[in-house]
């Protein structure tokens, strides 16, 4: 046979065997993770796994839900912040800053996507941690004395720091991806609006943004399961106090990716505690795939109604 | 001096709608118009022909300062529309662009329904009422000739239309908010010639009522819709009058040049 032709079947059938390779990768971890998790599965129902806040080792009592209730927590409160935050950047950078001003910010925008996350940490301890301890916390917790800022935690390091530092961590990422996403709508459509008469802004409430609305969904998505997932920022500055579901977000808080942090590969001479934290581990992992289905779900949706 | 006194008898006709005076315009050191001063009629189809690169889509987008989302550009000398000039910096943009409807290259509906293109001008100036909107859509769509199609599924997206009919829904999207200029951006371009006609004809129509300045770059179609003609060059107003005059009589051997389908370069001044 021709060595050309050859070599292109070759280069053909490696390409796909690393593809298939890439993709089954995601396979064999959710399947490795369920057959070490088995033992605390085959003991313990799934139910009290997922919804008993109960952890308490050393007596058999592996309950997660404390830990899903300061994961779920934590990102809400960064996506809070975040979601807005980032937006209102890339609008602005993309719709109306001077095209200089945009060539100088986009680098550092991507700048701060590649910094390591346990510089965000430090950064979350020596200066979040203080300004929540001795301004935000006094502030709410006097003036609201109601959910969500009721709290007698006065260290400062609660939900709020960890939301303040994921939000920070994941913005850079969510404005760059935006920005892009906005730059791809046709020029077109924002003369079509301004054309009659509209300003600038209601053409982009009203016409650029919902030409981009897909690509902004991906771009949360995106941010959403990095800040689900992140484990250094939370673990230095959410607190991670053991059995606390937290009631407001000066609480403490301890989320999953801390909690397999910290304790992996310690005490395990208690039985099933390895089983319980490999657990938390394919809950992590369900947790984040469901939110991406979940999120290219409704993409698929707006697409196939092509707006 | 045949050319002036004809351009002249138009103007008695009527007030000229648009005045350029000294226009230049620059995208950073590239020079895209130079010096161009000229009047536009009422009620006329004026038509901009011209080589591509030539200028006319700047010259028709600094009439409703569509050229100011450009980087870098810089705009010397005077657009009158009703006497007032457009370039002064107390100008209401928003206000101007609602004057001066635009009709694009190809057609560009907005990420929604057919219902909400059409209504989008009149919400966005504050119609809410929906028995008024109602009205305002079915005129406009009925006036571009494109609500026996689409009466039945006014609420599905303006996407699924053809091309032609997604011109048309441009059309009717630009004059329910009651422009009194119509631009044309080679708006004929992307469509199939049946399309095409039907807009042509409609040209004709709202010429009665609008002036219309068109840009393009097919002879024929100057020849078929314009009363008056202006002819750019790399930027400079070469020729302009009376379509008859600059179609079939130009003075300038550059026009000649290009009405022929000759190159230029090789005309002799």
């Amino acid at each position: 046979m021709d060595v050309r032709k050859l070599r292109d079947s070759l280069a053909r059938r490696s390409m796909f065997t690393l593809s298939v390779a890439v993709l089954s990768l995601s396979f064999l971890m959710a399947l490795g993770l369920y057959q070490r998790s088995r033992p605390v599965l085959d003991r313990i129902s799934l139910r009290e796994l997922l919804f008993s806040t109960l952890w308490q080792p050393a007596q058999g009592h592996f309950g997660l839900g404390a830990f899903i209730a300061g994961t779920l927590w934590v990102t809400a409160i960064a996506m809070a912040i975040a979601i807005p935050l980032s937006l209102l950047t890339a609008i602005y950078l993309s719709e109306y800053a001077h095209r200089r001003t945009r060539d100088l910010a986009k680098p550092v925008v991507d700048l701060l996507a590649g910094i390591s996350p346990v510089v965000y940490g430090v950064w979350g301890v020596v200066a979040v941690v203080p300004l929540v301890r001795d301004h935000l916390m006094p502030f709410f917790s006097a003036r609201f004395p109601f959910f969500p800022f009721r709290s007698d935690n006065f260290t400062g390091y609660c939900a709020l720091s960890g939301g303040i530092v994921l939000a920070l961590m994941i913005s850079p990422i969510i404005i760059s991806v935006t920005d892009e996403v906005l730059r791809t709508v046709p020029q077109a459509i924002r003369e079509a609006s301004l054309s009659v008469g509209a300003t600038r802004w209601q053409t982009v409430k009203h016409a650029v943004l919902r030409k981009a609305r897909i690509g902004i969904t991906a771009a949360v998505i995106l941010g959403l399961s990095r800040a689900f997932g992140e484990t250094m920022a939370v673990l230095m500055v959410c607190g991670c106090a053991m059995r606390v579901t937290p009631h407001s977000v000066f609480d403490a808080a301890y989320p999953l990716p801390a909690l397999i942090a910290n304790t992996y590969g310690e005490m395990m001479s208690i039985p099933l505690y390895d089983a319980a934290v490999l657990m938390a581990a394919l809950v992590l992992f369900a947790v984040t795939t469901l939110f991406n289905m979940a999120g290219w779900g409704i993409l698929l949706r707006f697409e196939s109604g092509d707006m | 001096m045949n050319v002036e006194y004809r351009m002249e008898e138009i103007q008695l006709e009527a007030f000229p709608h648009i005045q350029v005076q000294h226009l230049t315009v620059a995208y950073g050191g590239h020079v895209a118009l130079d010096d161009i001063s000229i009047d536009i009629p009422e009620r006329c189809i004026t038509a901009i022909i011209g080589p591509s690169g030539c200028g006319k889509t700047t010259l028709l987008k600094s009439f409703n300062r569509l050229i100011d989302l450009q980087d870098e550009v810089t705009v010397k000398g005077r657009i009158l529309i009703d006497g007032e000039d457009i370039y002064d910096p107390r100008t209401d943009v928003s206000a101007l662009r609602k004057k001066m409807g635009l009709l694009s290259q190809r057609p560009q509906v907005l990420p929604m329904s057919i219902y909400d293109n059409v209504a989008y001008g009149c919400r966005i100036h504050g119609i809410k009422s929906r028995r008024t909107l109602d009205k305002i859509v079915e005129r406009e769509l009925r006036s571009a000739s494109l609500w026996e199609e689409v009466k039945d599924r006014l609420r599905s997206p303006a996407a699924r239309l053809s091309i032609g009919q997604q011109q048309r829904l441009c059309l009717a999207r630009g004059l329910a908010v009651e422009p009194e200029v119509i631009l044309g951006d080679e708006p004929t371009s992307a469509l199939d010639p049946l399309s095409a006609e039907r807009i042509e004809r409609k040209f004709l129509e709202l010429k009665k009522d609008y002036a219309i300045v068109l840009v393009t770059h097919i002879i024929r179609q100057a020849r078929r819709l314009a009363d008056y003609v202006i002819f750019l060059y790399l930027g400079k107003l070469i020729e302009h009058g009376p379509a008859d005059e600059v179609l079939n009589r130009p003075k300038h051997a550059k026009t000649r040049a290009y009405l022929s389908g000759h190159f230029i370069e090789d005309a002799s001044p």
